[in-house]
């Protein structure tokens, strides 16, 4: 492996970890601030109990996504400097302005929130955490402006002295249509895997047996699970139909993409239909098939909108892309086909996974259906299918998360940024194979060293539950005096 | 003004504003073990010395933390070509530095959530380690980024790791450790209360005046060579802020003290600004090959926006990061350490010591 494989992992190996807990994050921070709501509205001491339940658990997942974030910002220089140079015109900008409305938003709300509980007047502190999630969100937005110049360039001119990318329009560049798309799409799938969170946890609590968890506690997470399975529903459902659009838009602007999802290879034309394949078994690039299960016509509607639409195939794009993109050295490339195998499996698995957990969250509703009498709440308790349902739903729309960034990054190769400049063109030239062997051999066992402790430090604030609160701590600063010990610091 | 110059103000800012803010909590990290230790019969216990010290840094250390990111995404924004030579060229003493944040981060997160000795020992492991490195490495990095380094016609750093570590670049990194420990040490004495405020103060007067000398002679060996009046100016204001600091602590006025470190740190970085202007990355090869606040910056165009946005957005962050600084002014005591222990976080050794009594709050 030369430099620029090396670097391609390790870009592929800290983003892939850095956004298991970014959706955590941004998801998680909503459902405490609706919990942390509730109990404001009703003052019923489940809600502050589950608030800080989850907070907690949100505070051990924000740790590792912030850490981990700050590698992101540098990155971009460090590994690839020539792409820095070619788009920061326009890369850079929504880079910044993520970090100053968003990153100080998130940290320095945090802050407040995590040390100021009775030490900030209620209001002022539930504000706090509503304030952690729209942080979260902007910073969602912003670096996926980024992205979307990546998927889709506009906006800008090529500087023909310099033969840089500048910025020409930057509405264009916020309101890129695949940004347009992408953003309530990656913003619900990061809402439903806070749901599939709390779902799991509460679930487990649900199933766990009254020596475990106290009888007594059982009505709590039972209001937990209903709150995580609406949720996961609700930001499935929006999950669903913003990708529904996403697919016309990237047959529209990387048609190569929507075909490699599909291993397409020859055209379909106009009133045929292109099937879609749930499943197949066959050559891994999905070539020869052996046996498959398919919807007719569906590749067509995912595509076009319509049933009978023409869709174009790997093949013909290809002999496109070499005529169009020859004879320059940022675009020229030997095969503008991405991974087919890996795109195949990863659009499958993303919307799978997605499937299933809003399938566990119906399910979830079902069985937790009617009033609340004591064999509602003990109805879980000890079943095989839901100590199961528990553990899995959690990991369900996480991975569809990872599954689907794969998807998207690996089916653009081999562009960096479509059309204008490939991967390849893009990376440092002046920093060393060993270089890069180090840095990626230093992160990689460092993340996974602090994976074991923080899957372990979740696994242990889970299972412990919701701390019980005592009566007499009012949260109230003003109810406390200056003697009163902190409710919490490091 | 032109756009780029605006530019490289704000960016001068932004790295100011990191080193004074994120500068004491590395001072804090670093002195865990030195201040944080019993004070024997009738006095505080470490743990309770260190657990004020991290709790005076804790709602902060995050926020002081953003004013990095933000000068670096600012840098890639406005003078690309600084972002990818700077951050290609430094790449291994940049990657050290990435990792004790990452350490540090986790460290100061996760200390608390174990109730067990010898897990604290291994999160105060990496908020020292965490703290010091960076706290050294940034000295490194800008003695080296003014003073110039090896950049070819392609802007590219030619000059491999070992070149980063000359003797003025070491001399940079002891100045800025030995100045953000004595910011860090007024921090303490400024927001805590008991004995570990006295001592903290002492052992700030002491590392100051290392601080001072040191100081004294990087910036004279920094200017000597790419000065102007103006930085000089600075610099020399840097130092008497500094020496004014040290006398107020000296006075018991803690307040004016820190005020004092954090005057000087500013206006140290401050200098180091001017005398680079208008380079951002001098070349050593070839003073045609520098960086320069021209051949590195963004377009009119992409300039023009960022100056509103931050025009309009700066301000703001800097309402809300004041008020949560004045939000939590209050000294912290030995008192408002809470001894109960989460019911998560408890071990054999919380229930050893409590006799089976877990506190349920």
């Amino acid at each position: 492996m030369d430099a620029l494989d090396l670097a391609r992992w390790q870009f592929g190996i800290t983003t892939v970890y850095h956004y298991f807990f970014v959706p955590i994050t941004i998801g998680l921070s909503l459902l405490v601030a609706v919990m942390q709501t509730r109990w404001l509205q009703t003052r019923d001491p489940g809600w502050l109990r589950l608030t800080k339940f989850f907070g907690k658990l949100f505070a051990i997942n924000f740790a590792l996504g912030l850490v981990t974030g700050i590698v992101q910002e540098f990155q971009f220089g460090m590994n690839w400097s020539d792409y820095s140079r070619f788009v920061g015109d326009i890369f850079g900008a929504p880079l910044a302005i993520e970090a100053l409305l968003a990153f100080f938003l998130e940290s320095t709300f945090l802050g407040l929130w995590l040390f100021g509980w009775g030490r900030i007047p209620e209001k002022l502190h539930l504000a706090a955490i509503w304030l952690v999630h729209l942080g979260t969100v902007l910073s969602a937005y912003f670096i996926l402006t980024a992205n979307s110049f990546m998927q889709h360039p506009v906006g800008y001119h090529i500087n023909p002295q310099t033969g840089r990318a500048e910025l020409t329009d930057f509405l264009a560049v916020l309101t890129n249509k695949v940004q347009l798309v992408a953003f309530p799409h990656v913003l619900a799938a990061a809402w439903m895997t806070g749901a599939a969170f709390v779902l799991a946890f509460c679930l487990w609590h649900l199933w766990r047996s009254t020596d475990r968890t106290p009888a007594a506690d059982k009505p709590m997470y039972r209001k937990g699970a209903k709150l995580g399975a609406w949720a996961l529903l609700v930001a499935g459902l929006a999950v669903t139909v913003t990708g529904d659009l996403q697919g016309k838009v990237m047959t529209d602007v990387q048609p190569m993409k929507m075909a490699a999802a599909e291993g397409l290879y020859e055209d379909v034309p106009e009133g045929v239909g292109a099937p879609f394949s749930i499943i197949t078994v066959g050559t891994l690039d999905g070539r020869e098939e052996i046996w498959a299960v398919t919807v007719p016509k569906l590749l067509s509607y995912l595509a076009t909108g319509s049933m009978e639409g023409a869709v174009e195939g790997i093949n013909h794009i290809q002999e496109r892309y070499e005529l169009t993109y020859a004879g320059s050295e940022l675009t020229e490339s030997e095969d503008y086909r991405p991974v087919i195998p890996v795109t195949y499996w990863s659009f499958r698995i993303m919307i799978g996974l997605g499937m299933a957990a809003m399938a566990v969250a119906a399910g979830a509703l079902w069985v937790l259906r009617g009033r609340g009498s004591e064999h509602d709440e003990t109805r879980m308790v000890g079943s095989r299918l839901w100590g199961w349902a528990a553990a899995v739903v959690l990991f369900m729309p996480l991975l569809a998360n990872s599954f689907g960034w794969i998807f998207t990054e690996m089916g653009r190769q081999p562009w960096l940024v479509m059309g204008l400049m490939t991967t390849r063109t893009g990376v440092s030239p002046g920093t060393t194979g060993a270089e890069v062997l180090t840095s990626m051999t230093v992160f990689t066992l460092l993340y996974g060293a602090l994976a074991v402790v923080e899957v372990g430090l979740t696994l242990r604030y889970g299972r412990a539950g919701a701390e019980p609160v005592a009566e007499d701590l009012s949260l109230d600063p003003a109810d406390r005096t200056d003697d009163d010990a902190f409710v919490f610091t490091y | 003004m032109e756009l780029t110059t605006i530019w490289f103000v704000l960016i001068a800012v932004l790295w100011i504003g990191y080193f004074v803010l994120e500068g004491f909590d590395f001072g804090v990290g670093t002195l865990l073990p030195v201040l944080g230790r019993n004070e024997g019969a009738g006095g505080a216990t470490g743990e309770t010395r260190r657990r004020q010290m991290l709790g005076a840094i804790g709602p902060f250390w995050d926020g002081n933390e953003v004013w990095l990111l933000t000068a670096g995404g600012a840098t890639f924004a406005a003078f690309p070509h600084w972002y990818a030579t700077l951050f290609s060229g430094f790449y291994l003493p940049l990657l050290l530095i990435l990792v004790a944040l990452i350490c540090r981060g986790i460290g100061l997160e996760y200390r608390g959530k174990v109730d067990s000795a010898a897990w604290r020992r291994r999160m105060d492991v990496m908020i020292v380690g965490g703290s010091v490195v960076p706290a050294f490495l940034w000295g490194v990095a800008f003695t080296n980024i003014v003073r110039g380094v090896p950049i070819d016609a392609d802007m590219e750093y030619v000059g491999g790791f070992w070149n980063l570590l000359g003797p003025a670049a070491l001399l940079g990194g002891l100045v800025t450790l030995t100045l953000f420990l004595t910011h860090g040490a007024f921090f303490v004495a400024l927001k805590t209360d008991g004995r570990l405020r006295h001592d903290a103060r002492a052992l700030a007067l002491r590392l100051g005046l290392v601080g001072a000398v040191l100081a004294v002679v990087w910036l004279w060996v920094v200017h000597a060579s790419t000065g102007t009046p103006l930085s000089w100016a600075l610099a020399g204001a840097g130092a008497l802020a500094l020496v004014g600091g040290l006398v107020a602590g000296r006075g018991g006025r803690e307040g004016w003290a820190f005020t004092g470190t954090f005057v000087a740190i500013a206006l140290a970085t401050a200098s180091l600004f001017v005398a680079l202007f208008p380079d951002v990355m001098p070349s050593s090869l070839d003073p045609a090959w520098s960086l320069t606040t021209e051949n590195a910056a963004s377009s009119q165009k992409t300039l023009g926006i960022m100056t509103v946005v931050a025009a309009v957005f700066t301000p703001l962050v800097l309402a809300y990061q004041s008020w949560s600084y004045w939000t939590f002014r209050r000294r912290i005591s030995g008192h408002h350490i809470p001894t109960d222990v989460h019911p998560a976080a408890a071990t054999d050794e919380t229930v050893a010591r409590d006799d089976g009594a877990v506190s349920t709050r």
